[in-house]
């Protein structure tokens, strides 16, 4: 390989000479005497998570499991889409209906020209994190591919009940085999688009979706 | 790397800082109002203290097996379709990541805020062969259109007004209504619609890296306004620029870090977005990912056994906004990609203290940085540590003129008259007798000579007329 590579790693190893040449990384303790599981009841994190979704500026609704597809139709209605694009794998009752609501796209592999033209995307989620008022999207499925919830500038993401953990460290170790064995790609959201860049003062939307709208399906 | 003598000291280039009051008031706004909402979402959290703990543990873990994580994290890449290059300087790495841009015949690239590639200089390099960076980030963008250097870690434009900023795009970007107000507001969406033609046409995206999972070869960029999405996942090409430092050992390990993270910088619980991949994904995202690992300077302070710790850092930017001294002074000053106490720290560390020797002596060492450092570094101790080194190499480089100052000359002799009980005795008893031109109703206000400075902000009080000792003496 690369004579840069062989240096960097000559030179580590030179300014290691006190690291006892036995010594394995997991030799080095690391306590993780931190809380990694929640035991809080479905009601309690679902209302947590809407608390925290909130305080983002996130709008979020609760809708019955059966009337997903109608509050998406709805909350289309509401925003003034026209068009919407959904993953191919999106259930066909958490997208509106024929003839009531949007025109409803599939992402079969749409160039960012063209999502750019698209008011917005339906999609859902592979889990979301009460605590800290977060989806986290894993890249198949129903989350759909990341450019879809990227560049239209409206997200109104689905998440079912069971779907909401408590803990940050719940959400890692869900999305670990995605990762490990698919590499698939992961996207952590927490509110709309963000920034404070300009004299501290909050505000939406820079370069994201501005509009983020959760649906909990109960 | 750079001449020290174009670089004014840390107290040269503090006094012009101190002298602009519009930097003072935006400084001391941003940062009293970050270090509440910090303090608010970090007492949120009932295990802190061992989430703290963990993320300095996961640190000191790697740092001690670094080149076997490299080489983990190298396979990794490899393995999920990335190409890894290495870079032993800036130089290095910027002529790397301009051959792969050239590559492709691209004479833009799209980036998302790096305090890596700043340190490089990459634009400048870039800009060199021919190739316009644009900075995607809100603040970097002023910045950039201002010709600008950031002056915080977090929110770099700071010391920007809204008024500055209307001007700013009135002048340098096109199409921009003449009307435009300086609502803030307005003036984003300014940025938006200027950026978003650029993220939507261009080529090859250049990104910084939060963390690297070795485990994985998973790459993440933690941010807020969506542009670090944009560029790492809308271009053909990405070019990911990390310092060896950001590597965590596992997947796993994300989970102590997003939660250090985000409420140390920002002070929210999750920052908007966090973007995390692993190579390359059929159909999803970028064609070809490049990783290029970067040494300048790092492997140097690996080496120095208490400065290490300063690979720790994670660049939330909490103890920026503790710093009674970077309140003050603000980024500018410390004449460095990383300011405040860390920067303190990192910066001779890095690039040596011919170069920064002024940092370490830029801090009261009253230690709220380590108390809010989400990986634990001490802080106070490698700035104490610093200065020790820093006056050994001033002293020897001064060759007999340097062991002959007069600041060394009296702390030596000092050292003998306190390590000897009857000279130091003798010492207060002419102490005693030489204090008496001095004392002023109970208190020394001014001292004499080169020690007047010390007593110019502060009040001495005078040597007792009995020591304990002697009076111990008298009773025994």
């Amino acid at each position: 390989m690369s004579a840069a590579r062989e240096e960097i790693l000559a030179r580590i190893r030179s300014a290691l000479q006190d690291v006892p040449a036995g010594e394995r990384a997991g030799d080095v303790t690391v306590a993780r005497e931190y809380r990694t599981s929640d035991d809080r009841g479905a009601d309690e994190l679902v209302e947590l998570l809407c608390e925290r979704l909130i305080d983002y500026h996130a709008q979020v609704r609760q809708v019955a499991a059966g009337e997903v597809g109608r509050a998406v139709a709805e909350a289309c209605r509401e925003l003034g889409l026209a068009r919407v694009v959904v993953p191919p794998e999106l259930a066909a009752d958490w997208r509106p209906g024929a003839g009531e609501g949007p025109e409803v796209v599939e992402d079969r592999g749409l160039s960012a020209a063209e999502l750019d033209a698209i008011d917005g995307a339906v999609t859902g989620c592979a889990a979301a994190i009460a605590e800290t008022g977060t989806l986290v999207l894993d890249g198949q499925g129903p989350s759909g591919r990341r450019a879809i919830t990227l560049v239209p500038d409206h997200h109104i993401c689905v998440v079912s009940e069971d779907q909401v953990l408590g803990l940050v460290p719940e959400a890692i170790a869900g999305t670990a085999s995605s990762v490990r064995e698919r590499g698939l790609p992961v996207t952590l959201i927490s509110g709309p688009s963000a920034s404070s860049d300009i004299e501290l003062e909050r505000l939406e939307g820079v370069h994201g979706p501005r509009h983020l709208l959760v649906l909990i399906a109960r | 790397m750079t001449d020290a003598a174009r670089h004014p000291t840390f107290p040269q280039a503090a006094r012009a800082a101190l002298a602009d009051t519009q930097l003072r008031h935006n400084l001391g706004h941003a940062t009293h109002t970050i270090r509440a909402k910090r303090a608010e979402v970090v007492a949120e959290v009932p295990d802190w203290e061992q989430l703290r703990e963990a993320g300095r543990a996961l640190k000191e873990r790697v740092l001690r097996h670094i080149d076997d994580y490299l080489l983990e994290l190298e396979g990794a890449v490899q393995a999920a379709g990335g190409v890894v290059h290495w870079a032993r300087d800036a130089r290095e790495c910027n002529q790397i990541v301009g051959d792969i841009v050239a590559a492709h015949g691209a004479n833009e690239v799209v980036k998302s805020k790096s305090l890596t590639t700043e340190e490089t200089k990459l634009n400048e390099a870039l800009d060199r062969r021919g190739i316009r960076a644009w900075e995607t980030d809100l603040a970097q963008l002023i910045i950039q259109l201002g010709d600008d250097t950031p002056s915080h870690i977090l929110v770099p434009a700071i010391h920007k007004n809204r008024a500055q900023i209307r001007e700013l795009f009135l002048s340098k970007l096109d199409d921009v209504p003449s009307d435009l107000s300086d609502d803030p507001h307005e003036l984003a969406e300014i940025a938006r619609r200027h950026l978003r033609k650029l993220f939507l046409n261009t080529p090859v995206g250049i990104s910084g890296v939060n963390f690297a999972i070795a485990e994985t070869g998973t790459v993440s960029v933690v941010e807020s306004e969506g542009n670090g999405r944009m560029c790492t996942t809308l271009p053909e090409v990405l070019i990911s620029v990390m310092g060896i430092e950001k590597i965590v050992p596992t997947w796993q390990d994300l989970e102590v870090y997003m939660q250090l993270l985000p409420r140390s910088s920002t002070a929210e619980r999750m920052n908007p977005y966090s973007s995390l991949w692993t190579g390359v994904t059929e159909g999803d995202g970028p064609r070809e990912f490049h990783l290029v690992l970067i040494d300048n300077g790092r492997t140097d302070v690996l080496a120095d056994e208490i400065g290490r710790q300063a690979l720790n850092c994670i660049r939330c930017s909490a103890c920026l906004n503790v710093c009674p001294v970077y309140e003050r002074t603000g980024g500018h000053a410390y004449g460095s990609t990383y300011p405040g106490p860390i920067g303190a720290i990192l910066t001779p560390l890095l690039s040596g203290l011919e170069e920064a020797g002024s940092l370490p002596y830029a801090s009261s060492l009253c230690g709220a940085c380590y108390e809010v450092c989400p990986v634990k570094i001490n802080i106070p101790q490698v700035l104490v540590h610093l200065r020790h080194k820093e006056v050994k190499h001033s002293t020897a480089a001064g060759g007999l003129r340097g062991r002959l100052a007069g600041e060394h000359l009296a702390m030596r002799a000092m050292a003998r008259v306190f390590a000897d009980r009857r000279l130091y005795e003798a010492a207060q008893r002419s102490g005693r007798l030489a204090q008496w031109p001095l004392v002023r109703g109970g208190k020394i206000e001014r001292l004499p000579g080169p020690l007047s400075g010390w007593s110019s902000m502060r009040d001495l009080p005078p040597l007792p007329r009995q020591s304990f000792r002697d009076w111990w003496r008298q009773r025994t």
